[in-house]
């Protein structure tokens, strides 16, 4: 074969679009050779969803940047990835092919679908100009057929008035408007495979259930394969035909994905599946947390309670503020965990803030423990924060990288005068860790050197040095992987039972929220829509945002999904 | 308490010196550009520490029991570099050089990064119409001069005619009044930074005064582009006190020796065949603002991981580190610590909001 163009390459089954032969893939780091990659096979057949899943670090997403060619320079690949082009005229080795050749079929034999569509989209050029730029690298169009493509595939990804909206830049398009024209890019010139890195994961879910809507039309009418890479098992029982289960860089488990959820056979499946939260779990533990409350309960002054509140940012100059919250009432009485769940920029975080003290509040009343936060002086709230603690959002960053972790714990301890320095207050802070379930020689470590999990708990040890009669919980588990999450929620359960604190538990995924709260309040764009027991929120949700995000959020079940899926719509036509 | 007394698992200390850290980590051309600004760095101060000793003659000497050396005589054995038109020593003089040049060094970059720092933490953290004014402030000292300004220095310290600390003082105070407002906008930008941070806001959640929050927590991490800074600073501060003496403002041969001053002194040799005069002063420049900077330029690229060259790896080299599958997860930082493979930051950076 002496003839054969450089990069040609023959071999995998022959209906499948791309096949994926003994995958390694190492990366030069200043720590030396890490394997991203080992030893993987996979195949994908024409016109079929297959989802990678896997928690970070698994390669899932090496895997799948393999067969683009989008190595970065520091990595190392052998094996083979042969990609078929539409018709399977043509197979090409991406990982011994070089750049002309990757250049040529990127865009026309696969494409790719970016996890934030916000920094996939250049904002000086309109989408318009972008999508035709795809078109014109690869062949001669004139201006005028690529703009009436352009408009035509915008249409066809459910972009409103394609023929006017075509001419406007990133920033005039929501999040996920901007996720369907990165959709659009990738549908463009028709490839045959798509490769979508977690394409739902910066999106809300109301949004999401749209976009993997949008998908599941990419896979039936346009006949394109798709190759998801996902952390959420709810995702992969809405759309994925065909699911391959990854862990430290092999491929663990494949199978269709109703015999991968009814019976999973490896045993990192089985666990993956198991901490996978859903809704309805938390709600008996709810009810028999409110039957064991003494008589009178309720009649105690509440830890914080909202009036009317509202919190507006400062605007820029010459221009009115942004309202964030506007007009919310709510309580949380002692000892109890109330889930304050909405979607991007309703405001949930913000009123967490507020009571934290971190935001100003600028109208109605907010009361916490008995101190009123509107027009609150710093020097007066300071003695109060030794009875609020907060668990913010990313583990990662809310340690200062410079001191250990006892000293990170110490923190609280030292600056409200119970100990003199990190040294002195280093056995209460060993007590600490181990509440959190943390070895105490940890205490010796840096922040860098724990896992998420980890820091995650050690930053509960910290919000709970002081034994606060509050805890607000920022997201406390979002940045975490989905095993890591069900544990850092196990503890903060058993924690709240022990201590016995209340909470203020923000976050935007409902399974979440039930699996730890006894009440739940929706937010939506700042206003409160609904409020009540778990188990009257998400068993009989009265507000129709509720019922759509609820509706919204996928179940890691196939089946229960199509379900689903088939209300959702219902939902979706009577609005 | 057992636990306690635990010593903490430091890195060993070559690790964490900071330029013998950033030695060990470089590779490759990254590498040779460390080394060769390093031994240049190196032969400078000592020099300068070791002059006396070095020095076969004193800067301001012109003879030697009772002989005088002789004018613009060529390099021969006594004088290797040969000697200058006023009948000095090039060679003394070049060494004897290296003090000033350090001085001027240290001088300037003393009176600048205290000032710079502390105006940038405070700007930075506390904002307001103070950060307001000073970054104007800082903005229109960018439009001034330096070497304009050094000379009206040199002119009100000692009326032109310097002494060694006249000159030093006016080429670091000029130098000073660029550099201040360097220092002031790194500093003020890491803190703005930092100051969003999640863990300031922590501490401040924990009730923590606000010194404690800008010693504690800001400073200690914005310092990071300190060291390109220093050495920039550094190179420039040499640069102002020759072009002073080169223009005549610098210091007189009789107090210290100086290499701008006896560049300008051999101006007119260069014409009539005389070279050894320009060049060795010349070339001692050039090393000393060479080595200074490559030294900043590398530890600059190697401070940021995606300039910083690694080797490259085997074929399917290296452990496949573990995920986060045991309940709480692993130690070792996983592939996901290889930037860009597993985006962490999927939420928005001001904790406005979050989606995971």
């Amino acid at each position: 074969m002496s003839t054969a163009p450089q990069g040609t390459a023959t071999g995998g089954p022959a209906d499948a679009i791309v096949s994926i032969e003994n995958l390694g893939v190492s990366f030069a780091t200043d720590a030396g050779a890490v394997k991203a990659v080992d030893d993987v096979t996979l195949h994908v057949a024409r016109g079929e969803v297959l989802a990678i899943v896997g928690e970070s670090g698994s390669g899932k997403t090496v895997t799948a940047k393999t067969i683009l060619g989008l190595l970065p320079e520091t990595a190392t690949a052998s094996g083979a990835v042969i990609l078929s082009d539409r018709e399977g005229m043509r197979r090409h080795d991406v990982v011994a092919i070089d750049q002309k050749r990757l250049r040529e079929i990127r865009g026309v034999d696969v494409a790719m679908v970016f996890q934030e569509p916000s920094t996939a989209l250049n904002p000086v050029y309109t989408v318009g100009w972008q999508i035709m730029e795809g078109i014109r690298a690869h062949g001669e169009v004139s201006k005028q057929d690529a703009r009436e493509k352009v408009i035509d595939i915008l249409r066809r990804v459910g972009i409103p008035d394609p023929e006017h909206r075509v001419d406007h830049y990133p920033h005039q398009f929501s999040g996920g408007q901007k996720q369907r024209i990165v959709i659009a890019m990738a549908l463009v010139l028709d490839p045959g495979l798509i490769v979508a890195d977690e394409p739902t994961t910066a999106l809300d879910v109301t949004v999401q259930a749209e976009i993997l809507d949008l998908l599941r039309r990419c896979r039936d009418e346009f006949g394109t394969a798709i190759v998801l890479i996902t952390h959420n098992m709810g995702v992969v029982a809405d759309l994925a035909d065909r699911v391959a289960v990854m862990y430290q860089g092999n491929v663990v488990e494949q199978a269709d994905a109703r015999t991968l959820f009814a019976s999973p056979q490896a045993e990192y499946t089985k666990q993956l599946l198991a901490a996978v939260p859903y809704v309805g779990h938390g709600t008996v533990r709810a009810a028999e947390r409110a039957a064991a409350r003494p008589e009178g309960w309720a009649e105690q002054a509440p830890v914080v309670e909202a009036k009317g509140l509202e919190i507006e940012y400062p605007g820029r100059f010459g221009r009115a503020g942004f309202r964030a919250v506007h007009g919310v009432d709510f309580v949380i009485r002692p000892g109890e965990v109330l889930g304050l769940v909405g979607e991007s920029g309703s405001g949930k975080t913000t009123i967490g803030r507020a009571i934290a003290g971190l935001t100003k509040v600028t109208g109605g009343s907010l009361r916490v423990l008995g101190h009123e936060m509107l027009g609150v002086r710093e020097r007066q709230f300071r003695p109060v924060r030794s009875r609020i603690g907060f668990v913010f959002q990313d583990p990662a960053s809310s340690f200062n990288p410079l001191l250990t972790i006892a000293e990170c714990v110490a923190e609280p301890l030292v600056i409200h005068g119970r100990a003199a320095n990190a040294r002195e207050a280093r056995s209460r802070v060993d007590e600490l860790l181990e509440a959190v379930q943390l070895p105490r020689a940890y205490g010796n470590r840096y922040p860098h050197e724990l896992s998420g999990g980890q820091r995650q708990r050690a930053s509960l040890a910290r919000a709970l040095a002081l034994e606060p009669e509050l805890l607000i919980a920022d997201e406390p588990t979002s940045a975490l992987d989905v095993s890591v999450q069900a544990r850092v929620l196990e503890l903060f359960g058993e924690l709240q039972r022990e201590f016995g604190f209340a909470s203020l538990f923000i976050s935007h995924d409902l399974a979440v929220v039930d699996l730890l709260v006894d009440r739940i309040a929706v937010l939506y764009h700042g206003q409160l829509v609904e409020e009540g027991t778990s188990a009257e929120v998400l068993g009989a949700p009265a507000d129709p945002y509720t019922q759509r995000l609820l509706a919204s959020l996928p179940v890691p079940d196939p089946v229960a999904q199509a379900e689903r899926r088939a209300e959702l719509h219902r939902l979706r036509e009577s609005a | 308490m057992t636990a306690a007394t635990v010593a903490a698992p430091k890195r060993r200390l070559v690790d964490r010196l900071p330029v013998v850290h950033q030695l060990r980590q470089s590779v490759g051309l990254q590498r040779g550009m460390l080394v060769a600004g390093l031994v240049m760095v190196f032969v400078f101060v000592f020099t300068a520490i070791f002059a006396p000793l070095i020095a076969p003659f004193g800067f301001a000497q012109r003879s030697v029991d009772g002989e005088s050396f002789g004018t613009q005589q060529p390099p021969s054995a006594e004088h290797w570099f040969g000697t200058t038109v006023g009948g000095y020593d090039v060679l003394s003089r070049v060494i004897w050089g290296t003090q000033t040049s350090i001085l001027v060094i240290i001088v300037a970059v003393l009176l600048s990064i205290f000032i710079g720092i502390a105006l940038g933490l405070y700007a930075g953290y506390f904002g307001g119409w103070l950060d307001r004014v000073l970054v104007v402030v800082c903005d229109a000292i960018y439009a001034f001069p330096s070497l304009l300004l050094a000379i009206v220095m040199a002119i009100v310290i000692s009326g032109g005619q310097s002494s060694l600390w006249g000159g030093v003082l006016a080429a670091a105070i000029s130098i000073t009044v660029i550099y201040i407002p360097q220092y002031f906008r790194v500093i003020r930008a890491e803190t703005v930074r930092i100051k969003a941070e999640a863990f300031v806001e922590s501490a401040k959640v924990l009730g923590a005064s606000n010194s404690r929050i800008v010693f504690k927590h800001v400073f200690r991490n914005a310092t990071r582009t300190l060291p390109l800074i220093i050495t920039l600073n550094s190179s420039e501060a040499i640069l102002t006190l020759t072009a002073l003496g080169f223009l005549g403002f610098g210091i007189e041969p009789t107090a210290a020796a100086e290499w701008g001053y006896d560049l300008s002194k051999a101006q007119s040799d260069v014409t009539s065949g005389i070279w050894w005069t320009a060049l060795f002063p010349g070339l001692a420049i050039v090393f000393t603002v060479l080595g200074i900077t490559l030294v900043g330029e590398s530890l600059n690229d190697l401070a940021d991981p995606r300039l910083r060259g690694r080797r490259r790896v085997a074929q399917a080299a290296g452990q496949v580190a573990a995920t986060s599958v045991v309940p709480g997860g692993v130690l070792t930082a996983g592939p996901g610590g290889v930037e860009g493979l597993e985006p962490e930051e999927t939420f928005d950076e001001h904790g406005i909001e979050v989606k995971p």
